[in-house]
């Protein structure tokens, strides 16, 4: 109960301050509309191709600025020495792990949730029938994703040019996830449900299970100055 | 700070690893018979084998040497960790050169996008990205627990990614020689089952030899920073 108590208040803390500043959510979101349309130029998306290559399209887009968001993750922290405060304050470091894990699921969720209608009305798809199901999938994925960003942006915390090694240590971890999302998203836009990816989904949710819990168990070590 | 392995021993470690990979090679090369489908190329296997096997033991090794420095903080551990990744990343690539060498005679491409490949492959990327985490932090200890972090998510990652990429597609060889249906010295001729184990015991006592080395070099920069702090510098 604790925990999720001192979760609850660092997650206020962030939000509070992610809506004054607006930073990382409209750099976000911008970057991901932007991203729709390098990929129209670039592919020169007709309708019926775009079916077939929306998850992997959509999926590229959420993680690359589902990136952005884990670079300025611990940005506020940094400045001025108000990491250390935090450690200091007697809390547990599982409970800083899960706020910051769930701060960075909201902004990519809220970037979500603009970005999926834009592109199928950008892109002229005329069956809205698996979106919210589309949706869901693409929370899946985006719990898995943020949970070893955020153990890993904690982790490159204090190396140099970590912007740029994040996602050289991340991306390739987050291979199951990548493969399985996009699975589950196109046996979605086949379908209408999720049928045969079934197994996918399970692979999905295992992983977020086990490294929710691994984060949880480990970020102590993580963050320890 | 004590050597874990004394510098004689690991002389002799060293020259019965030399005398193995040679008595490996001539079996495997000169001794055993060609195979039937693939002739000459197959004898690749001798070396492709036992390299990934030491690379898998090299990233176990990199995940007990993290859990127990996370655990004690012995920088002896974080060492171990260190010395494992490097030599694994090292037989890794090996792995991949060997095995593209390989399949442009067998298969008639260099690479494909298969599940094998594709694991040992992101198996290289997740360690390279783990040896540049390391020189791209400054400070020692935190550069050691970092690394330890990476090397235990990236351990406890391997069977995610080993299932999603095998469910996405798999042409390579099934295993011609563990297999349910018969017993080992059935599926293969028996000088090709020695040349194979010989070359095993020579890459793995190959490999302790090498680890011991870097260990050492290891330890050693470790005891220099501790004089210079010692003198004031």
């Amino acid at each position: 109960m604790k925990l999720l108590r001192q979760t609850y208040l660092l997650l206020r803390k962030d939000l509070v301050l992610e809506l004054r500043r607006r930073e990382s959510l409209l750099t976000m979101f911008f970057f991901g509309t932007l991203l729709l349309f390098v990929f129209h130029f670039s592919f020169d998306l007709v309708p019926e191709k775009v079916t077939e290559m929306a998850p992997a399209l959509l999926w590229l887009a959420f993680l690359f600025t589902g990136t952005l968001g884990l670079t300025q993750l611990f940005e506020a922290e940094r400045t001025n020495h108000c990491l250390d405060a935090l450690l200091l304050s007697p809390m547990d470091r599982g409970a800083l792990f899960l706020a910051k894990t769930c701060f960075n699921i909201i902004l990519m969720v809220a970037v979500e949730i603009v970005v999926v209608p834009l592109f199928w009305i950008l892109f002229n798809l005329r069956s809205w029938e698996g979106v919210p199901l589309l949706l869901g999938v693409a929370f899946l994925g985006t719990i898995g994703f943020c949970v070893l960003g955020t153990l890993l942006s904690g982790v490159t915390l204090k190396a140099r040019a970590r912007e740029l090694l994040l996602p050289l240590v991340l991306f390739p971890l987050m291979v199951p996830v990548i493969l399985a999302t996009i699975r589950c998203m196109e046996a979605i836009l086949r379908n209408g449900n999720i049928g045969d990816a079934v197994p996918w989904l399970r692979l999905l949710l295992g992983f977020d299970v086990i490294f929710v819990t691994v984060g949880i168990l480990i970020f102590d070590w993580a963050i320890d100055v | 700070m004590q050597t874990t392995v004394p510098k004689n021993r690991r002389g002799y470690l060293g020259a019965l690893a030399l005398i193995l990979v040679i008595v490996g090679l001539y079996w495997g090369l000169i001794h055993a018979p060609p195979d039937a489908y693939q002739g000459n190329a197959q004898r690749i296997m001798y070396l492709h084998i036992p390299s990934i096997l030491t690379a898998y033991l090299s990233f176990f090794l990199v995940f007990v040497g993290s859990c127990l420095y996370l655990w004690k903080r012995e920088k002896r551990d974080d060492i171990l960790a260190y010395s494992a990744a490097e030599i694994g990343v090292l037989f890794t690539a090996l792995t991949i050169v060997e095995g593209s060498i390989w399949g442009k005679p067998t298969w008639g491409v260099w690479w494909t996008w298969d599940a094998r490949l594709t694991l040992t492959a992101i198996l290289l990327l997740i360690f390279v990205g783990y040896l540049m985490l390391r020189s791209l932090i400054e400070e020692e200890s935190r550069a050691a627990s970092a690394a330890a972090i990476l090397g235990i998510i990236g351990f406890l990652d391997i069977p995610l990614i080993h299932m999603s990429v095998y469910w996405w597609r798999t042409l390579h060889q099934p295993p011609s020689i563990l297999r349910p249906d018969k017993a080992p010295w059935d599926n293969i001729h028996p000088a090709m089952l020695t040349a194979l184990a010989i070359n095993f015991f020579a890459f793995v006592l190959l490999y302790f030899y090498l680890l011991s080395l870097r260990f050492r070099l290891g330890e050693m920069t470790e005891e220099i920073k501790t004089r210079r702090m010692d003198r004031g510098r």
